[in-house]
């Protein structure tokens, strides 16, 4: 039986998004990454640059396979996680905190799933 | 209904994470990818690989159908040899790869999984048309087998199998039995790049087997591990291999494929016309190695570009976690197939440069 933090929502594309302030933090969950398996390279634009809620922001990469990722919000980026360009791996280990990878100015929409909706939908 | 090799349970107790792969419930890793990849390189591992196709032809005119639609020539084949040959249609393209062994009173075939059913039928059709008189046999369910591969395997299994390992020469193959039970057939051969072997024994057996063969495997500095489809697919991209559905298909020629060497064009087999025409106009596009600058993966369909023009398309890649570069298997035209070209991928709208290199892209040094 999986589990995923319960002070977040989710897309049931496997998006986090964590609520801090006036900014939303998006990154992929432990059951993506282990889906993947070891990535290899995380796309992610730069600051400054507007995200749509349903929209890719970016593409992550792994020995097996490429991916789109999504934006459960709309607004604009006001952080980007450089530690993922030299160790992209860190999604793998760290996916809920550490490898995080954008944050938002904006606020969630209400098509993000709770942390027991995200696990049925997807199955775990 | 997706069926299961002998080995099932096991990959299941070994935390095997289970997929589809041609009908076939698999294992496409156990502790990881890269993982799995490195311990066969630096050690050895073992593959279950029993899904694959096991066909058995024997009879009079075994051989004449063999040479019909295998490129290969098989007529100087020895006893106790194996050879790499392709079987094409009468276009020259590409129905399957497979491995052709001779033993003394029959011939065996492996062949990949998911071309088991169109070799079956497609072999039948050949007879019946040729009347050729021989008899076949799938013996896919009724057998199982692994490989097991890397540097340290030879000596590993040297301490446990009855047969002399060390002395089988590559492309060979032997025949043996533990404690006058299991009877099995080991090919000195394999899919990674390493050395190793591969070993075919009957399914009701194979439980037993894998106990005698992987006892251990669980202990961190274990020389042998389970590794799963996804470290084989990155081992033989590394080694250069072709895989069928990426560089092989009914729409490529071995010619083009750089698979001359297994095709005979001396002998008249199905095919051999039109794979004449090709070597002699040279092949209109050839099978290259690509390295990509930076990190990036180019996938199956990927377009090569170079000037603004489509030139040719992947047909394998990935990240090579022993040589760590981006590399990728493609097509392009012939005028951009020499080592060094400077081409593009077009990973989604951005042009991403990779030069040409020469397969394989890693070799085994000893």
């Amino acid at each position: 039986m999986s589990s995923v933090p319960t002070d977040r929502q989710y897309l049931e594309s496997h998006e986090w998004h964590k609520t801090e302030g006036d900014s939303v933090t998006i990154g992929i969950t432990q059951i993506a990454a282990d889906e993947l398996t070891d990535i290899t390279y995380v796309d992610l634009p730069k600051v400054g640059k507007k995200v749509s809620a349903g929209q890719p922001f970016g593409v992550i990469e792994s020995v097996k396979a490429t991916s789109d990722l999504y934006s459960g919000v709309t607004g604009e980026i006001v952080a980007v996680n450089d530690a993922l360009k030299a160790d992209p791996g860190l999604v793998n280990r760290d996916p809920h905190a550490a490898g995080w990878m954008i944050k938002v100015k904006g606020t969630v929409g209400d098509k993000l799933l709770s942390a027991d909706d995200y696990l049925k939908k997807t199955g775990h | 209904m997706l069926k299961r090799t002998p080995f099932y349970d096991f990959h299941v107790s070994a935390g095997g994470k289970i997929v589809d792969f041609a009908g076939w419930e698999m294992p496409l890793l156990y502790r990881g990818i890269v993982a799995e990849h490195h311990q066969t390189r630096n050690s050895g591992s073992i593959f279950d690989v029993s899904h694959m196709g096991r066909l058995e032809f024997k009879g009079k005119d075994a051989q004449v159908f063999l040479e019909r639609v295998c490129t290969r020539g098989l007529a100087d084949q020895k006893v106790g040899q194996s050879r790499y040959s392709l079987v094409c249609n009468e276009g020259g393209g590409i129905l399957d790869d497979v491995i052709v062994s001779r033993d003394t009173k029959h011939w065996t075939m492996v062949c990949n999984a998911s071309n088991r059913e169109k070799l079956n039928h497609w072999f039948h059709q050949v007879r019946h048309d040729a009347k050729l008189d021989f008899d076949m046999a799938d013996q896919t369910e009724s057998t199982a087998m692994v490989a097991v591969q890397g540097p340290k395997v030879i000596e590993r299994l040297a301490e446990h199998l009855p047969v002399d390992v060390r002395a089988l020469k590559r492309y060979h193959f032997e025949t043996g039995s533990v404690m006058g039970l299991i009877k099995f057939t080991v090919f000195r051969s394999g899919y990674t790049g390493e050395d190793g072997v591969e070993i075919v024994l009957s399914a009701k057996l194979a439980g037993m087997a894998m106990k005698m063969l992987g006892s251990g495997m669980d202990k961190p500095n274990a020389t042998l591990k389970p590794a799963g489809l996804g470290a084989r697919d990155t081992l033989r991209m590394e080694a250069g291999m072709p895989l069928y559905g990426h560089e092989l298909t009914e729409q490529t020629d071995p010619i083009s494929a750089g698979l001359g060497w297994a095709v005979d064009l001396n002998k008249d087999f199905i095919g051999a016309a039109k794979l004449r025409e090709v070597q002699s106009a040279g092949p209109k596009r050839k099978l290259v190695g690509l390295e990509l600058e930076g990190k990036r993966i180019a996938r199956q369909g990927t377009p090569v570009v170079k000037g603004g023009r489509v030139v040719g398309e992947v047909t394998s890649g990935t990240q090579s976690p022993t040589l760590d570069k981006s590399i990728a298997m493609a097509y392009v035209d012939a005028a951009e197939s020499p080592e060094g070209t400077q081409l593009s991928v077009d990973l989604r709208g951005t042009e991403n440069p990779a030069k040409v290199v020469k397969l394989p892209f890693y070799k085994r040094t000893k």
